[in-house]
Order: C-alpha cells, then sequence, then structure tokens
C-alpha cells in the first residue's frame, strides 16, 4: 500500500522535484507537495482506488499529511468497511 | 495610437535610414495607417501611424514650426485641446490641430517640465537638435509602452522590444533572472525585461540622453502616503459623507469619459459584463445618443462565460452587443501570434480572447475603445486584497475555528477550495509571523504559489538566477515611506505598479489591442481618479469584505442591480484544454515541449515537462499550478523559437511603404 500511494505522491506532486527526497513520515504540506487542489486530488485517488468514502471531518492533516498517516489512516478505514460488510 | 521607433548613433555616424525601416516595419501593426522616417545626421525618428485625431493634419514624426525640435509620439494627450488654447493664449502658434504639436509647443514652452500638464497615455521621444539633447518619457501609470538599448555609442528606441532585436546591432539574449521573476510576480520588473540589455523605461519616467549620457528620472509617483500631496486630500475626504464622495467621484469619472471620447473616429467600448466596464460603458452611454457598440468575450465553458450579464447591460442600455465567441481550441490556434506580442512569456492564457476580441473590433471597423481597466487596482476590487485581510484577521486569533471558513467564501468560483475542511484551510493560508511582519504581505501566498514552478527549471538555468523570492530587487524599488502605510495601500501600490503595467496593461492589454490596431483607454487611470481613489479612506474601497464599495455606491441607477452587486469574477479562459487532449494534438504544442525541443532550450527539465504533460493526458492536471506550468513553459519555448533563435519569421511585416 505504501508504495502504491509513493507511486501516485510522485507522479502526481513530485515530477518537477527531482533532488528531493520523501520518507514515510515526511510532512506533505511542510515539503510543499500538497497545496489546496492536491488535497482533492489525493482525496479522489484513495476513494477510488480503495473503495472507501472519506467524510469532511477525515480531512485533517492527521490522516492525510504523510504516507505513514495515509497508510494507518487507510487501514483504519478499509478494517471498518470490512467489519461492515461482514455485520450486514 | 501609434508604434514609434528610433536611434542615435552618439559617435556622429550618420542614422541608417535602413535600419529605422527595418524596426519601424516590425511594429506596423500598431500603425497601418501611415509610416514615415525622419533623419538628422546622427538622429532618427520613426513613425507608423494609426490615425485617430486629425487625420490630415497629424503625421509624424512632426517638427515644431522652426525645424530643430522634432517628435515621434504614441498615445493620447486628452486634455490637447485646452492645453492649445492655453498655449495660443501665450502667443504659440499651431499648424495643426493634433495633440503631436500640443506636445511639441509645451516642450518648447516648459521644456522637459511639459508632461506635467499632460493628461494622457503616452510615450514620446522628442529630438532638441539644438541642445542635442533626446527626452524620452513615457505616461505616469505605464499604458504606452517604450523600451531601449543602449550600448557601443549607439541609442535605440521603440513602442515594442521586436523592433529593437531587428536592429542587428542587438543580440538577442534571454535573461535568466527575468524569466525567474515572471515565474514569481508574473511579469518582470522594469527596467528589467525578458531581453538581455534591452531596457523598459518604467511608468512614470523620463529619459534623457545628452553629452553622452543617459539620466532617467521618476516625474509621478503612485502614492498613498500620509506625508505627501496625496495626504491633504486624504484628510478632505475623511471628512466628507458618503454622499459627498459620491458626488466627487461622479464628478470625476464623468469628465475622465468624456476627455476619453475625444477622437475623430468610431469610439466603441468592452464590456465584460462586471462592474467596471459596465460604468465605463454607462458613462459613455450618457455623452451620445448615437449607436455604441460594445465587445465582449463569450466562452463556450459556462465556467468562464459572462454572457448573461452582458445581454443585461446591454439591454439595460440599450446597446448594440458584439461578442467573439471563444472555445479553448482556438486560443490554442492563436497562442503563437498572442505571445509574439506580449514579447515575454505568460502563466494564464486570458490575453488570448483579448487578442480575438481586439480582431472583432478592428473588422467592425472600430479603432478605439473604452475599457474599465484600473478600477480593480485603484477601487480595491482584487480578490488578494480581500485575501490579504482575512489572513490577517486569521492571524489575529490563530485557534479560531470560524474565521478560516471566510477563506472559502473568498473563491466562491474555485470549487476545489469550496471543497477544503477548516483544517486544511487554516494550513493552506497559514500565517506566519515573518510573513505578517513583511511589507509585501499581501502578495507573499501569491508569489509562493508561483515560485513553486521554479521545480522545473533546470540546474543550469538556476545556476544563472538570483532568485526572486529573496525579494530584494523588488524591496530596493519600494517608496521610502512604504512601511508606514496601511496593509490595504500597500497591497494596492504593489498591485498597480507592479503587475498592472508589467502584465495587465501591456501582456492583456497594449499588445492584444495594438496587434490589431486598436487603442483602449481607461478612464479609471485618469490621473486625476488615480489620486482621489488613492486618497480613499480604506472602508470606502472596501466595506467589511465588500469589495469596491464607493464605486457601487456610485454605480447606482446607472447599471443594473444584479450586475452591480455581484460577486466579482476574475476573468479568466481555458488553460490545460486549449493545447492538450485536443482532437487533433496542436501540431507546435507537440513540436516544442516534446522532448528535442526542451532539451536544445535547456531551460527546463525535460522529464518533468514530460510528466507534466502526461498528468494532462491522464486527465488529472486539474490545479492552478499544473495550467501555469504548462502555460508558462510552452510561452516560453514560444519567446525562445519567436525572438531568440530566429525573430519573426513568418510574423514579419509584409510590404508597406515607408515615407521618407
Amino acid at each position: 500500500m505504501k508504495q502504491a500511494l509513493r507511486k501516485f505522491i510522485t507522479e502526481n506532486f513530485m515530477f518537477a522535484m527531482e533532488d528531493v527526497q520523501l520518507s514515510d513520515s515526511d510532512s506533505l504540506v511542510d515539503k510543499g507537495l500538497i497545496d489546496s487542489t492536491g488535497i482533492l486530488e489525493l482525496v479522489s485517488f484513495l476513494e477510488e482506488t480503495y473503495t472507501i468514502e472519506i467524510h469532511d471531518t477525515e480531512l485533517v492533516q492527521e490522516n492525510l499529511d504523510s504516507i505513514d498517516a495515509l497508510s494507518r489512516f487507510l487501514q483504519a478505514k478499509m478494517n471498518s468497511v470490512a467489519k461492515q460488510e461482514s455485520c450486514s | 495610437m501609434c508604434g514609434i521607433a528610433g536611434l542615435w548613433n552618439l559617435n556622429g555616424k550618420a542614422a541608417e535610414a535602413h535600419a529605422l525601416s527595418r524596426m519601424i516595419q516590425m511594429i506596423r501593426h500598431r500603425g497601418p495607417d501611415d509610416c514615415r522616417i525622419h533623419t538628422d545626421a546622427s538622429v532618427g525618428l520613426a513613425h507608423a501611424r494609426l490615425s485617430i485625431i486629425d487625420l490630415a493634419g497629424g503625421s509624424q514624426p512632426m517638427s515644431a514650426c522652426d525645424g530643430d525640435v522634432w517628435i515621434t509620439f504614441n498615445g493620447e494627450i486628452f486634455n490637447y485641446v485646452e492645453l492649445r488654447e492655453k498655449l495660443i493664449g501665450k502667443g504659440f502658434r499651431f499648424r495643426t490641430s493634433s495633440d503631436t504639436e500640443v506636445i511639441l509647443q509645451n516642450y518648447l514652452y516648459k521644456g522637459e517640465d511639459c508632461i506635467e500638464d499632460f493628461e494622457g497615455q503616452w510615450a514620446f521621444a522628442i529630438w532638441d537638435s539644438g541642445k542635442r539633447k533626446l527626452f524620452l518619457s513615457r505616461d505616469r501609470l505605464g499604458v504606452r509602452p517604450l523600451f531601449y538599448w543602449y550600448q557601443h555609442d549607439t541609442f535605440l528606441f521603440a513602442s515594442e522590444m521586436k523592433a529593437l532585436l531587428a536592429n542587428p546591432l542587438v543580440a538577442r539574449e534571454l535573461d535568466p533572472v527575468a524569466l525567474d521573476q515572471i515565474f514569481t510576480y508574473w511579469c518582470a520588473i522594469a527596467p528589467r525585461t525578458i531581453f538581455k540589455n534591452i531596457h523598459e523605461l518604467p511608468p512614470g519616467h523620463n529619459l534623457t540622453i545628452s553629452h553622452g549620457s543617459a539620466v532617467q528620472r521618476r516625474y509621478w509617483q503612485l502614492d498613498f502616503g500620509e506625508d505627501s500631496g496625496v495626504g491633504s486630500l486624504k484628510q478632505k475626504l475623511a471628512g466628507q459623507s458618503e454622499p459627498q464622495v459620491c458626488e466627487e467621484l461622479t464628478h470625476l469619472l464623468t469628465d475622465a469619459t468624456r476627455l476619453r471620447l475625444r477622437a475623430d473616429v468610431p469610439v466603441g467600448t468592452y464590456l465584460s459584463g462586471g462592474l467596471d466596464s459596465s460604468v465605463v460603458t454607462a458613462l459613455v452611454r450618457k455623452f451620445t445618443h448615437a449607436p455604441i457598440e460594445t465587445f465582449s468575450v463569450a466562452f463556450d465553458n459556462p465556467e468562464y462565460d459572462e454572457t448573461p450579464h452582458q445581454k443585461t447591460v446591454s439591454r439595460f442600455l440599450n446597446l448594440e452587443r458584439n461578442a467573439v465567441s471563444c472555445t479553448s481550441q482556438e486560443i490554442g490556434k492563436v497562442f503563437p501570434e498572442v505571445i509574439w506580442h506580449t514579447e515575454q512569456p505568460i502563466l494564464r492564457t486570458a490575453p488570448a480572447p483579448l487578442f480575438m476580441l481586439a480582431r472583432r473590433v478592428r473588422e467592425r471597423g472600430y479603432k478605439v475603445v473604452l475599457t474599465g481597466e484600473g478600477a480593480d487596482e485603484m477601487f480595491g476590487g482584487y480578490d488578494i486584497f480581500k485575501e490579504a485581510k482575512i489572513r490577517l484577521f486569521c492571524a489575529a486569533q490563530p485557534n479560531s475555528r470560524l474565521r478560516p471558513r471566510l477563506l472559502s467564501r473568498l473563491y466562491p468560483w474555485l470549487p476545489n477550495l469550496q471543497l477544503q475542511s477548516t483544517e486544511y484551510l487554516k494550513t493552506f493560508f497559514r500565517v506566519s509571523n515573518t510573513d505578517i511582519s513583511s511589507p509585501l504581505f499581501s502578495h507573499l501566498p501569491r508569489w509562493g504559489l508561483t515560485s513553486k514552478l521554479k521545480e522545473y527549471f533546470t540546474s543550469e538555468l538556476r545556476e544563472q538566477m538570483q532568485p526572486a523570492e529573496d525579494l530584494t530587487e523588488l524591496r530596493s524599488l519600494l517608496p521610502s515611506d512604504f512601511e508606514r502605510w496601511q496593509p490595504f495601500h500597500k497591497a494596492q501600490y504593489l498591485e498597480a505598479s507592479l503587475l498592472m503595467p508589467g502584465y495587465i496593461l501591456s501582456s492583456q492589454g497594449d499588445r492584444m489591442a495594438m496587434a490589431h490596431g486598436v487603442e483602449s483607454r481607461f478612464p479609471f487611470l485618469d490621473s486625476r481618479v488615480v489620486e482621489f481613489a488613492a486618497a480613499l479612506p480604506v472602508p470606502l474601497k472596501m466595506k467589511v469584505l465588500n469589495e469596491k464599495y464607493i464605486l457601487k455606491r456610485f454605480a447606482k441607477d446607472l447599471i443594473p442591480d444584479s450586475v452591480r452587486n455581484r460577486h466579482k469574477q476574475p476573468y479568466r479562459a481555458p488553460e490545460g484544454a486549449s493545447f492538450l487532449c485536443t482532437e487533433p494534438e496542436m501540431e507546435y504544442v507537440e513540436e516544442l515541449l516534446g522532448n528535442a525541443q526542451i532539451r536544445a532550450n535547456c531551460l527546463f527539465k525535460p522529464r518533468a515537462v514530460e510528466n507534466l504533460l502526461a498528468k494532462f493526458r491522464r486527465g488529472q492536471a486539474i490545479g492552478v499550478k499544473d495550467n501555469m506550468a504548462l502555460v508558462g513553459i510552452l510561452s516560453t519555448q514560444l519567446v525562445m523559437t519567436q525572438f531568440i533563435k530566429q525573430l519573426g519569421g513568418r510574423y514579419e511585416a509584409s510590404v508597406a511603404q515607408v515615407h521618407y
């Protein structure tokens, strides 16, 4: 998952930044990779790729601002989706 | 309105008529009606004429009675009628009824101070052979362009840079520092231009060449300070009621419009459907019962289109509306020609529809249009002013969750922003303490965002730059008491002294109109209106978050309420869709953004450009940054192709008669 996230971020936000190194814990905002359009691009990518729905209240840096955070958030999201499906 | 050019061989060598002729031919589009050259030993003046005032008698270059003083002039002195009367009263005799001769005679009367009497938009050169002096002047706000080159005992000047580049003495080289400035501020800071060693005479400046030296002198400065002449006007206005202020504004704007209707040819207006152009059109309507034609841009894409508002105003004022339908495809098609006229890289496609609009004006037989330019700068209409106000408001209470919500109200037409959570709005508009104390506070987010495009620059290019983000060059040009001005005034000054002459009045203004021999005139940039607006109390410009408050109040009953009260929509045009994903794709786009051409110019990273194009083709490039990058890179490549590698080629003026 982290690899897929990294690939998306590199291809869409970092393609002109050849010298920038991004670690899993780096903040996407502080690194200047994500702006107000970028966040929407990221959210639609997540919703389409992982068939999840992200609510407005979840649009916070804590969930979306690094590869680590994203992967934690996605895991939790998908677990809760799986739980809901198994209950129904 | 016209094109001018000239040269002076300071080593005494005779002025070469063929060199002058080549220079003026490059800008024949500015003056298709006539073209003449005058040489006087080592000095030569050239003029391409667009006849508007005194069609029969106004030929140029023109000399004063004694033949010692000659002028080549582009523009209009709107108060020439009154000045002429005054000069006649002092014993001066006139041979023509042109405004050109008024400049000459006033120069004979007052010398270089003559310009202080002028209400207008001008760029001219006067050759005073008795004093062996060449005197150049440009209007206060930079409506009319003027460029020069001075090396190896030769001084050259012209309305457009291509005329200078056409002189074999001028080496055609790109200035990397200017490119860096354009990718920060959207324009180079005058006198710097995108071409090395070509200088722009900044607005409000004169340049005098005599005794082997060139002296550039500022004769006027946009001023919002307390200590200056504006200070006393400020005090006067602060003591007035809103109706009194409105009355004064009515008087000034009406007179500014009246003067700008002086022409011996019919005059039209541009009508965008916004407040400013509607006000100008309504004021013109007041002066005449003759049919007036208005000219508007219509887009097939509703995101940019303002047709319904244009129709409302046309119906209300009983005017004939002329609209140019503009598609993405057409923007892509005319773009190379647009860049031939902007003569510099641009980051938006907005000039292209205006290029098409001027073409329509000309086809309809008009040479002059009045437009609403300048109102946003002077009366506080731009969103950047509002944004700065909200950012300051948020910074005062950094923990407030409600204040950042105001930011999403700022740009209701930007869906991307509407969808942001408060948390992210706060993050994106975060204000640091250093930002707050910066005199450039209002513009830091815009310049910061634009600067991100520099990621595309190659390291070879970056090595030749002094990055504009350090803002040193810009800071050195600010008025001495700038730090003490109110934040709103600082923002207004930056917008009106940098972006307005460097982009709005040039790339979007003069160059697009003059590409088709159309002169634009701006009542809001009348010097009396400008000084009045500068002195207005800030709340009359922006009341809470209601922009151009006093202008809206003034416009009551003048234009329909629905137009008067609508949220300001910035003028924009389609970008990425104009160049990529078109069917078939534009050949020149593929070629100029292809690997070979990108590598050949060595300005942008080939891989990065490739990735950007791929993102567009995947349909994922939706943001401002990607779109600005595409337009910026493409227009820079066009500048390289059309100006640096080879000058003009297919655009070179066709055969036209030059009179000596």
